[in-house]
């Protein structure tokens, strides 16, 4: 971003905050972007001849006669088949040792897909985790996090799914990630010899936080345009949404808004939408899919960001360590895909819905004949078949390590039903019984 | 609003993101449309508050690149819908523009299409004569839109008496040619043409008198229709935390409720919900007429990635289109989804124009505006005694699934029925998870709608309703009961009444939205499974010990189960009732 004849350049600072500085200056376009002593910025309020601008990196040692110039645009990022496998900074810049990637400058941010142009989404996703593939199918299209306590694997889980789900391109939005799990992600896609196909955008904890605004933005222009251009099935990885949102508030704070709940920005929700709704099935073929992360504190799911998100995203995705077995799981009573009811039983087989939501009602009685053991009470032959049931099903399926395709999934589900319950018990419509029941 | 003489210009010279401050050059009004010249195109704004020679505006579009000293067009008027035949089958962005005739894959600012076709004819059919007085909402003629009869009505704007002139014979004509000439009293002559404007925030009052609602209005939803009915020009919401399952409430209420004109307003919802509704309804039939779907529906999406700012804009252009359409003599469903997007929007401006916040930062009038927007529903007689509709539907996204926060305390004071939905229930996969107990229909208390559900479904029906949920309250008090003194620690009948209650909870409470069979319960289906489930509630068992109730009762929920699976009183369907009945004379006593 080197400054280039007839900019407009002002010197005149007016007022410093610690995130934003308001300049006099005219012809000033709104989100136009600027450099301030050498720092890049952004317009975010007008008033007359004054403009405020949110500088990315901080205004630490900042003066007020600093050299405000003016680009005139936007910030944008250079798109092109260039991108793939290269390593980029907040702004688009390249962090990795190859060159500087020469494309077409593109607007970052850029307006929203036509609702009647969105094709509706029915391209499976397989994982093998089933988990995943049997209680909360992905699809082409979707957006969905992981809810997770920090000290949950969730980026090694992400990293696995991006792999297995048979990507044209995987495009990495590292939001605040530390710089341990930034070179997991490049080892890991490395040695998987599928870095050819990996594009990432990553702003670590050694980098200005407000710098993160910019990350998703970024990662989902390059995806609109593997995805728009070239046609392509498109993941993109966001982690850690949590620390996009909380830049969200420091900024919103510098500026004086009126905070709503927990401190988050009354706009949080649309500011969120406007990332995950990038999420699209385009006619052509194309696709975007958003696998993101929201880190919660202590599991509660009411804090502002996590709520926000849920009402945005399609589903969400727990992981829970399942003491009974050691292993980490995908909860099946919290995770939920909304958009599983697309392929389902019509790209995969006939009895998978049925056979997912019996497997889940008798772990919930598992979990019933659980909490009666833990208050006393004498468990009867259905609870500890039941309980039985729920260590079996957690074994077999639900944990994070399994690696089958669905019809062996739902086999293995058949085979448990039968070995522990009976048909009036499982309660499934009476042909798929009488189809996939397991024979003596 | 008056409209201003001459059109105001201004300039822009302030942006707070879609916040616009305007310097004015004359007389602008409170809610006036204007338009930011931009680079070739022009920005649509609404005007929220006006100080000095200073106009705040909110702008439909993103202000990227906005810049001091652009140029404002004021237009003289409110933001209006354009109301004429056309609209059904259309899917309209919040300020209801045809998003099908828009070129591009990403929506361009701007780029603003018709409301409906301007070039097409219809064929006209008058329905007044020469000479007859008319008046605002009059029935001139009509024409056939997708086999509904559509209205050409005088002008909404109209004031006082007019004599029709003239009117146009029967025969083709086009949207914009003038079908009737009215005369007022001081002898001004006001042209008619299949067209008009109408300024969405203000209700359309070209009716009578509204009356208390007495009509039910089926779903097909049992837990709805059986329990807590809804009403013809009733208004009910569905709060409840993500993940609950609103959205597939709200699709299947839209895809089966008895109505003539479906209005669904997406607002700030996310976008393949909609794209679900665009794939679906072409294909899906209307089970009361069996035509398409989308022959009686109109989509208003506005989705969470589109403007904050057409967000609120849209539930009230949807408003105005259902009160066309109910001023027509029609039964119009409104469904909202969700009206607590509408609130942040509105919070969202409330705050850029650093108003004082009221609780959670929303503002302080929300209360007053969601009251009003609510109270535009409602069954009304029309001037010449013909009845109207509009059932309104809202879901509300209570912030953390907290039902103590405004938007859902604002709601509950004037929605009647109130359909929670329990996480509890979500979880444990009982869907839908509307919680029987909890929510409430307070139609059913009306005297005269319990006169006509007596009268429509069956003498005495609404003591069975009663009947139904003290089963449900009796049983959650045993379910209490076991739960803290153990199942050996309760009588064998407390374990009956449990289970008798989940009997309830199986059969009528759950449904299964996605199965062809199951998602759709007819009101005769609907009382023929009340009646099983209340005879088998009644018939006495024996039982020797507590060991017994629970896999029996499986067996029961069981077959029942099968029965709703299976086609109304097909011979599967009475195959498992006679399975029914063997399994309940094996517990006779004696």
């Amino acid at each position: 971003m080197e400054t280039r004849a007839f900019q407009r350049i002002y010197t005149r600072i007016e007022q410093i905050t610690k995130a934003t500085c308001t300049v006099r200056a005219t012809g000033v376009g709104y989100e136009e972007l600027a450099m301030v002593a050498g720092r890049a910025a952004q317009v975010v309020k007008i008033i007359e001849d004054q403009a405020t601008l949110q500088v990315f990196a901080g205004t630490e040692g900042i003066p007020t006669n600093a050299e405000v110039v003016f680009m005139g645009k936007s910030p944008t990022l250079k798109v092109g088949d260039a991108l793939a496998g290269r390593f980029f900074n907040a702004y688009g810049q390249p962090i990795d040792t190859g060159p500087e990637v020469e494309g077409e400058e593109r607007e970052i941010g850029g307006p929203s897909v036509n609702p009647v142009r969105r094709k509706q989404p029915s391209e499976l996703i397989t994982t093998g985790i089933a988990g995943i593939d049997l209680n909360n199918t992905l699809v082409t299209g979707q957006k969905i996090p992981f809810f997770a306590d920090p000290d949950q694997p969730f980026n090694q889980v992400m990293a696995m799914v991006a792999l297995r789900a048979k990507a044209d391109k995987i495009i990495l939005g590292g939001i605040g990630l530390t710089n341990d799990d930034y070179l997991y992600f490049k080892n890991v896609f490395e040695n998987a010899g599928a870095l050819h196909r990996i594009i990432s955008f990553v702003n670590t904890t050694e980098d200005p936080p407000v710098e993160r605004l910019l990350v998703p933005d970024m990662a989902l222009t390059a995806a609109e345009y593997f995805a728009v251009e070239k046609k392509e099935k498109v993941l993109a990885l966001l982690t850690d949404m949590t620390l996009y949102a909380d830049a969200l508030s420091i900024v919103s704070n510098r500026m004086d808004q009126i905070p709503s709940k927990d401190s988050m920005p009354g706009s949080l929700y649309s500011d969120l939408a406007k990332l995950y709704e990038k999420a699209v099935q385009f006619e052509e073929g194309g696709s975007i899919t958003i696998i993101a992360v929201t880190t919660l504190s202590g599991g509660d799911i009411t804090h502002a960001i996590p709520d926000n998100t849920g009402y945005i995203t399609e589903g969400q995705l727990f992981l829970r360590r399942d003491t009974e077995i050691g292993k980490v799981i995908v909860d099946p009573f919290r995770s939920l895909s909304r958009l599983k009811q697309l392929v389902i039983g019509k790209k995969t087989r006939a009895d998978h819905p049925q056979v997912m939501n019996a497997a889940v009602r008798l772990y919930a009685d598992a979990a019933n004949a659980r909490t009666k053991l833990e208050n006393g009470f004498d468990l009867t032959d259905y609870d500890e078949r039941a309980l039985e049931f729920a260590r079996e099903y957690s074994r077999e399926l639900l944990a994070i390590d399994v690696n089958i395709d669905t019809e062996k999934m739902l086999e293995v589900a058949w085979m448990l039903f039968g070995r522990y319950f009976s048909q009036a018990e499982v309660g499934i419509k009476q042909e798929l019984m009488d189809q996939y029941w397991p024979k003596e | 609003m008056k409209e201003t003489a001459q059109h105001t210009k201004g300039k822009v010279s302030g942006i707070i993101a879609n916040l616009v401050i305007v310097q004015v050059d004359g007389p602008v009004a409170q809610n006036e449309i204007c338009y930011i010249r931009h680079s070739g195109t022009a920005l649509m704004a609404e005007v929220i508050k006006v100080l000095g020679d200073k106009a705040y505006v909110q702008v439909f579009e993103s202000t990227r690149g906005l810049q001091p000293g652009m140029e404002v067009d004021f237009a003289g008027h409110m933001l209006e819908a354009a109301l004429g035949p056309g609209i059904l089958s259309k899917n309209y962005d919040g300020l209801m523009h045809d998003l099908d005739a828009m070129t591009g894959v990403f929506l361009e600012r701007g780029e603003y299409t018709d409301a409906f076709d301007m070039g097409r004819q219809w064929e006209f059919r008058p329905l007044a004569g020469v000479g007859d007085t008319v008046e605002a909402g009059s029935w001139l003629g009509e024409v056939d839109e997708n086999n509904i009869p559509h209205k050409i009505m005088a002008p909404f704007k109209l004031e006082g008496q007019y004599t029709v002139k003239s009117i146009a014979r029967a025969g083709t004509y086009g949207v914009q040619d003038h079908i009737a000439i009215l005369t007022g009293h001081d002898g001004r002559e006001i042209p008619v043409s299949m067209v008009q404007h109408w300024p969405v925030k203000k209700a359309v009052k070209a009716y009578v008198r509204k009356p208390r609602p007495f009509k039910l209005l089926e779903t097909g939803v049992r837990t709805i229709d059986t329990l807590n009915p809804i009403v013809e020009g009733g208004t009910g919401f569905i709060p409840g935390p993500f993940g609950s399952g609103k959205t597939v409430m709200q699709q299947a209420i839209s895809k089966q409720a008895e109505a003539d004109i479906v209005i669904v307003a997406a607002c700030g919802e996310r976008a393949n919900e909609v794209v679900d509704l665009f794939t679906e309804f072409p294909e899906l039939d209307d089970p009361w007429t069996g035509r398409k779907l989308m022959e009686r529906t109109t989509i208003i999406a506005n989705t969470s990635n589109m403007p904050v700012a057409a967000r609120e804009a849209s539930v009230y252009t949807a408003m105005a289109i259902a009160e066309y359409y109910r001023s027509m003599g029609l039964k119009v469903l409104l469904l909202a989804d969700s009206t607590s997007r509408w609130a942040q929007a509105l919070r969202e401006m409330s705050n850029r124009m650093e108003e004082l916040p009221g609780p959670d930062a929303f503002p302080m009038d929300l209360p007053a505006i969601i009251s009003n927007f609510y109270s535009r529903a409602g069954i009304v007689y029309l001037k010449n005694g013909r009845t109207g509709s509009i059932t309104f539907i809202g879901t509300v996204s209570p912030a953390g699934g907290n039902l103590k926060e405004p938007v859902t305390e604002s709601t509950k004071k004037v929605a009647r029925c109130f359909y929670a939905l329990s996480q509890q229930r979500a979880d444990s996969k009982r869907y839908p998870a509307i919680d029987p107990i909890e929510s409430y229909s307070k139609y059913l208390e009306y005297p005269e709608l319990q006169e006509t559900l007596n009268q429509q479904i069956s003498p005495g029906w609404v003591g069975q309703v009663e009947e139904l949920k003290n089963i449900l309250l009796r049983g959650k008090e045993a379910a209490e009961q076991i739960n803290i003194l153990g199942d050996d620690g309760v009588s064998v009948d407390t374990h009956l009444i449990f289970w008798k209650s989940e009997v309830v909870d199986a059969i009528i409470l759950q449904q299964d939205a996605f199965d062809e069979v199951d998602a759709r319960s007819p009101l005769r289906r609907q009382k023929y499974m009340v009646d099983k489930v209340l005879a088998v509630a009644q018939t006495e068992l024996a039982f020797d010990s507590y060991e017994e109730v629970n896999p029996y009762f499986k067996r029961v929920i069981a077959a029942l189960k099968q029965m709703n699976y299976s086609e109304f009183e097909s011979p599967g369907f009475r195959q498992y009732e006679e399975e029914l009945q063997g399994i309940l004379e094996e517990r006779k006593p004696g």
